[in-house]
């Protein structure tokens, strides 16, 4: 049932438990229970909204950061991913297979601000041998949602 | 003396009344601000892989007519998936017709069975294409009142009452349009001896076979010794969201899809290559985005029975399609009064029941293939509505 529970509340965190329960068929004690759980156990992180900040008029420079690292014995990666993400500047922070070792972005007010975070933060960590940085030009879809706008379905209003 | 000036539409056509429902359309869409529950289609664009694929194909210049029983590849992979989906072995070649839509299946199937006068019966309520193409076909459509407290199956029993030996075929269609009603399969089979005895042909429209919610569709040609006397119509739109792509099949013995395709061949051609190579692309990519859509569906099926039995309106528990056919005997108007005053005073659109025949007056059709949000709103200008004309 969670995972029935999750789906719904993922495309959209308003959804009440009442309503949850009507929609799953379950009772909306147990749909309330399952929620505080997956809450409590850290199955649901946070409950936030995706913003267009651009059309809100604030504008904001992001960066996404390739970094490559030397990883340390016993910890792996994990304990230098650890010296990056503890960072607000680092909105989210991946490791991955390839070329280079973790991916950072990074968000900030200007370009500056964002350089400076790589130059006299991120790239002086100990372990981390090299940084590529791309600024990112346009975003055309964050977390499944299309910025410009999803499609308007046009359907006829009333057929048989 | 001046000649009579002659009639020139067919007496044919002219035994079809001119639908009444038309003005209603019309006053729909005039209106700005309306929150329409009288769609038949879903609210999902079709997945884009599929239009994708499509546009791919055009760019490539696959733009010229398919064989005429549609492209082999299409024949070929719809020739599988029953057969994964029913263990049903349909022969490609000889036993299989794409179509545009169900709705030329159809009219396909009657004309090809049919000679002048000849019966087919089928359920009142049901959709409002059935009963005029079996005019238009010479027939003669002989309706079976379905109740709500049978869940609007049809029964055998009633089926056998009404043949005689001008009854040629059984027209049926579940999951169902208007009501949400699906077959039990004991029914079902019940009603296949009634044509087996009879010798009748079984023309069943599928078109929401996907679209079941907790319980299993059971497809007609798959009841015993059924598969050679059952016209199987299937299509592609409201599974994959493809409505405007217009592709449908017809499924059946040799001798009835080559009736079918010779009527086909000279009205038809063929069925829109670009929706052709779609379909392609839908049943090879399999059930995901299918399944995705029905639990989507399913939430705000649940959501809306019981949004309408809270708000005085009883609802039977449609387990296919997406529609609800909720009663509104509650209020003493008729079901065009309903939802005209509904749309003037609330600006909500339902569907009249009683347009799909005598028995769904008293009822509305609400579709749920529409955002939550408006369905909430919708329920909520309904529940005002009807506390202000209750009877009595």
């Amino acid at each position: 049932m969670i995972k029935e529970i999750l789906k719904i509340l993922e495309n959209d965190a308003r959804t009440t438990p009442a309503k949850i329960a009507t929609m799953t068929g379950k009772p909306a004690a147990e749909v309330s229970k399952a929620i505080k759980k997956a809450e409590k156990d850290g199955t649901i992180l946070k409950y936030k909204t995706i913003i267009n900040w651009e059309k809100a008029g604030n504008e904001q420079v992001s960066a996404l950061i390739e970094v490559r690292v030397a990883p340390q014995r016993d910890v792996g990666f994990d304990s230098l991913a650890e010296r990056i993400y503890r960072f607000p500047e680092a909105r989210s922070v991946y490791l991955l297979s390839g070329a280079y070792d973790l991916l950072v972005l990074v968000a900030g007010k200007t370009m500056q601000e964002v350089a400076g975070f790589v130059t006299q933060k991120l790239a002086l960590i100990e372990g981390v041998q090299g940084t590529t940085t791309h600024f990112l030009l346009k975003r055309y879809k964050e977390d499944g949602e299309i910025l410009a706008g999803g499609e308007e379905t046009k359907r006829q209003p009333v057929i048989l | 003396m001046p000649r009579k000036k002659p009639n020139n539409t067919s007496k044919r056509v002219n035994q079809i009344a001119p639908s009444g429902i038309r003005r209603f359309f019309d006053l729909v869409a005039s209106m700005e601000g309306v929150i329409s529950l009288g769609v038949g289609e879903p609210d999902f664009p079709t997945p884009w892989h599929i239009r994708e694929a499509a546009i791919y194909s055009m760019e490539k210049g696959n733009t010229m007519y398919t064989s005429n029983l549609g492209m082999p590849e299409l024949r070929r992979e719809l020739s599988a998936h029953l057969k994964k989906e029913y263990k049903l072995d349909y022969d490609p070649d000889t036993e299989l017709l794409i179509t545009v839509g169900v709705s030329e299946g159809v009219d396909l199937a009657t004309r090809a069975i049919l000679d002048p006068g000849d019966e087919v019966i089928m359920a009142d309520p049901s959709y409002v294409s059935y009963s005029s193409c079996v005019v238009l076909a010479g027939g003669k459509a002989v309706m079976i009142p379905t109740y709500e407290k049978n869940s609007f199956e049809l029964s055998a029993d009633d089926i056998e009452k009404k043949i005689t030996d001008k009854t040629k075929a059984i027209l049926i269609g579940y999951p169902a349009n208007p009501t949400g009603a699906v077959m039990s399969r004991d029914k079902l089979e019940k009603i296949a001896e009634v044509a087996k005895r009879h010798q009748l042909m079984i023309i069943s429209d599928e078109i929401y076979s996907s679209l079941v919610y907790g319980v299993e569709h059971t497809c007609a040609a798959t009841l015993p010794n059924m598969k050679d006397s059952t016209v199987l119509l299937g299509g592609f739109s409201k599974a994959y969201a493809m409505t405007g792509w217009r592709i449908g099949y017809a499924a059946g013995s040799k001798d009835i899809i080559g009736a079918m395709f010779k009527i086909h061949q000279y009205t038809i051609m063929c069925a829109p290559t670009m929706g052709q190579v779609a379909a392609i692309e839908a049943l090879k990519s399999g059930n995901d985005s299918v399944n995705e859509m029905v639990s989507d569906y399913n939430r705000r099926r649940l959501f809306m029975v019981k949004g309408f039995n809270k708000i005085g309106l009883p609802c039977f528990e449609p387990r296919g399609a997406f529609y609800t056919f909720p009663s509104i005997k509650a209020t003493g108007l008729s079901s065009e009064e309903f939802a005209e005053k509904l749309l003037m005073e609330e600006k909500v659109a339902v569907i009249p029941g009683s347009a799909f025949g005598e028995c769904g007056e008293g009822y509305i059709r609400c579709c749920y293939a529409t955002s939550l949000d408006d369905i909430e709103e919708a329920l909520a200008r309904m529940g005002r509505f009807v506390g202000k004309h209750r009877k009595g």
